[in-house]
């Protein structure tokens, strides 16, 4: 990759190899303050303009659906970045990954298709560790050829394998069936009546409770298993440990008798099949159908870039970005999006006073500005232009990187090529 | 060295050749395994520039894909990764074919027509990537990440402006903004037999890189952009101001994606419309790729893409979907860049080898020392 940082601070919260993580970081309570804080200022703008779905479960879930694909193709990035090899080819494995649990989905149910989109994910993978790690191509390269390969590739047999099938089409295939759902009985029910009830923050609070827990995708399940899973094993294990240690200095762990091309490649594969996975997420419950994937590789990596290649922040990255993409696909009247603005502006704000604090004066001047220019947009007008709205995820993603401290820190030996032996 | 030199002009070619061979072997695979006769389909995509037109259009297609090489080439010379000409180049058309098409455009010369909406195109292009230069310098965002967003967000400003309401008209089911009157287009180069002309504004790509490789290598601010690629430690000992660079390069790169659109509206069909075509940004990223960002090197890749989507629909013609090409054009991608990593292993040894024997024909002391490069 290219150089992402302008400013590196070598250590400063960024975790160095082998360092325990959670050091130097927000305690519990802290977050927890942060918590509930949001969900009352989002609560107070929801009483005040009526965009119900601001915190309504339906909107919730909506956001968790998008979020979750976003977030694992994150994932894939973070494991392959991690062992020093930069992945711009997840959105090529996560066509793959849709292809193949719509040709093995429709036929044999959705788990089948999840396997056969992790198993094809991971095929891509395995290329683009044949060719980076094997070959040592520039990284960039196999990525981008892997995006280039895998749309033709699936279309190409889609067209051969579906245009008969029943239900299937040119570009599609024939729709797959979802797997289970989790929904808690009695609490979904008793979370919705409060929900009604429209109450200060705790029918918000039902509301974000109902949508996370009822018909709740077991693959969501699976996923934030996976995101926890990946803290654990990448910071806790010796496995983890090593392959760390050969995306930030590949010779040193070599030196160390680390079997730097092992780790790399499974990396690689474990990162393909996360890629598969994302791409499954999209098709169980729908079908394949071209295109589908949308770019949501690209965010995904977006949002391991913007947690500082870590699973909690790229979590969160994902989150933000799925939150806000899922209000504005649940919310129909854009009534919500018309309140994110005040929400944008109040947030802008607070960013505003406490950069001035930090001595950030022309950082300040900025955030006010913007926050000026959004209320003054949500007291002119009652609605926003349709098109406009699905272009605020990525806006608000674009401010909030720029307005957040840049402390961003990448494996050391991200993209280099290693070969081996050669670090004299 | 100059035995080798027969050599070596040998292994420069076999890399690309070496790739062309293998894209057509697994494309050959890839049709026997899907019953399809593979003779029969190469013949199709020969077949395919009979026709004056496809040969044509093949040549118009290259001129765009090469201003999108080079716009991408620019940021990659810094090490900039400037995955946004795709949404620079489709806001410059856009924008630039709204001001081409106003009315008051009418009145005035055709030439000075023309230089506006180039300007206005180059400045919207190198303005969005300006953006993203912007928060790189100031912020430390990450370009990969600002272009990504600064893309969708293009495509939702332009979904915006082209409403009747706003920028565009109604055109049947299409909406665009208002065609380019007369005079405020430039012309093109009929040919007989072709329903294609040739757009002249592929000289202005052949312009582009010429510009490109003087500047890069017979200008200061050339040297201090590869300067800055190669080691940016070095380039700042120097005196380098490396954010300047950054936002020139954005700047310039941006700017020249905004010309990437040009060719369509000033050559082709004179309006933004819905079906203006869309992802040449990306195009240019693998054009860019399998040029090495050379200039040369770019004008044969985007012949070699042009040409070979240029086929694709008489592929279809033989029962073969057209995705063959898409596959192609990545193998293409990926087999062109490990020839030429073997090749220079290749050579590695070769050059081991002849020091060796110059060496032991010296009668010096064995090299002992010299530690071998494991290849």
């Amino acid at each position: 990759m290219s150089t992402a940082i302008s400013s590196p601070a070598p250590g400063g919260g960024a975790p160095v190899a082998g360092r325990p993580v959670g050091r130097r970081r927000i305690a519990p309570t802290a977050w927890l303050v942060f918590g509930v804080v949001s969900v009352a200022l989002v609560s107070a703008i929801r009483m005040w303009t009526g965009a119900n779905n601001l915190t309504s479960s339906g909107a919730v879930q909506s956001a968790l659906t998008a979020a979750v694909p976003i977030a694992l193709a994150g994932l894939s990035g973070l494991w392959s970045e991690r062992s020093g090899v930069v992945n711009i080819g997840i959105e090529g494995m996560m066509v793959l990954g849709t292809f193949g649990c719509g040709w093995m989905g429709y036929q044999h149910g959705p788990w089948v298709g999840v396997l056969a989109g992790v198993v094809c994910g991971l095929l891509g993978g395995l290329l683009h560790g044949l060719a980076t790690i094997t070959f040592g191509v520039d990284h960039i390269i196999s990525g981008v050829a892997i995006n280039i390969v895998a749309p033709g590739l699936t279309l190409f047999l889609a067209r051969l394998l579906f245009t008969n099938a029943p239900g299937g089409g040119q570009k599609q295939s024939p729709p797959v069936d979802d797997v289970f759902r989790i929904t808690i009985p009695g609490l979904t029910d008793w979370l919705g009546t409060v929900e009604r009830k429209g109450l200060f923050f705790v029918s918000d609070l039902a509301g974000v409770l109902r949508g996370v827990t009822s018909g709740l995708s077991a693959l969501t399940v699976l996923a934030v298993v996976l995101i926890i899973g990946s803290v654990f094993v990448l910071w806790r294990t010796r496995f983890g440990l090593r392959l760390r240690s050969v995306g930030e200095a590949p010779y040193a762990a070599e030196s160390l008798g680390v079997n730097v091309f092992r780790y790399k490649y499974a990396a690689v594969a474990i990162s393909g099949a996360l890629a598969g996975l994302a791409g499954s997420f999209l098709v169980v419950g729908l079908k394949f159908q071209d295109g589908q994937t949308g770019g949501r590789g690209f965010i995904g990596l977006a949002s391991m870039i913007f947690g500082n290649w870590r699973p909690g922040g790229m979590a969160m990255g994902a989150l933000l970005f799925g939150y806000t993409d899922g209000v504005q696909q649940y919310d129909a009247r854009s009534t919500a999006m018309h309140a994110f603005l005040i929400l944008v502006a109040i947030v802008l704000v607070l960013v505003a006073v406490l950069q001035f604090r930090a001595g950030q004066r022309v950082l300040a001047a900025v955030a006010f500005v913007i926050a000026v220019l959004a209320a003054w947009w949500f007291f002119r007008t009652d609605k926003l232009p349709e098109q406009l709205v699905k272009a605020a995820p990525y806006a608000i993603t674009l401010l909030v990187m720029g307005l957040a401290s840049q402390n961003l820190r990448m494996p050391k030996a991200d993209g280099m090529v290693y070969r081996k032996g050669g670090g004299h | 060295m100059t035995r080798i030199s027969g050599r070596r002009v040998l292994l420069g070619a076999a890399a690309p050749v070496g790739a062309l061979l293998f894209a057509l072997i697994i494309t050959t695979a890839i049709l026997l395994v899907t019953k399809h006769d593979p003779i029969q389909a190469y013949r199709a995509m020969i077949g395919a520039f009979d026709r004056v037109r496809v040969t044509i259009g093949a040549v118009n297609q290259a001129g765009v894909y090469y201003l999108a090489a080079v716009a991408v080439a620019v940021g990659f010379k810094m090490n900039l990764f400037n995955i946004g000409v795709d949404g620079q180049y489709r806001l410059a058309a856009m924008l630039s074919a709204a001001v081409a098409g106003a009315g008051f455009m009418s009145s005035l010369p055709g030439f000075l027509r023309v230089a506006i909406t180039l300007v206005v195109a180059m400045a919207v292009g190198a303005g969005w990537a300006g953006l993203a230069a912007l928060l790189k310098v100031t912020r430390g965002v990450s370009e990969v990440i600002s272009t990504i967003m600064l893309n969708a967000i293009a495509t939702f400003v332009i979904a915006y402006l082209l409403n009747p309401a706003r920028l565009a008209v109604q055109a049947g089911n299409n909406i665009g903004t208002s065609p380019i009157t007369e005079g405020g287009q430039v012309p093109t180069i009929a040919v007989e037999g072709s329903t294609t002309p040739i757009y002249t504004l592929v000289l202005l790509a052949a312009a582009v890189g010429i510009l490109y490789a003087l500047v890069l290598s017979r200008t200061v601010f050339g040297f201090s952009i590869r300067a800055t690629g190669l080691s940016e430690p070095a380039a700042v000992a120097s005196g380098i101001s490396v954010k300047r660079m950054i936002v020139s390069a954005m700047l310039i790169s941006g700017g020249v994606a905004g010309l990437v659109g040009m060719p369509e509206l000033l050559n082709g069909a004179g309006t933004y419309s819905l079906n203006f075509p869309t992802g040449i940004g990306f195009t240019g990223i693998a054009i860019a790729l399998l040029g090495r960002n050379h200039p040369l090197g770019m004008a044969f890749a985007a012949l070699l893409w042009a040409a070979l989507d240029s086929s694709s629909n008489a592929l279809q013609g033989v029962q073969v979907p057209k995705e063959l090409i898409t596959i192609m054009q990545g193998v293409i991608v990926l087999s062109i860049v490990v020839a030429y990593e073997l090749v220079r292993r290749y050579r590695l040894v070769l050059e081991q080898r002849s020091v060796a024997r110059a060496l032991s024909a010296t009668a010096a002391p064995p090299p002992t020392t010299s530690a071998p490069v494991s290849a």
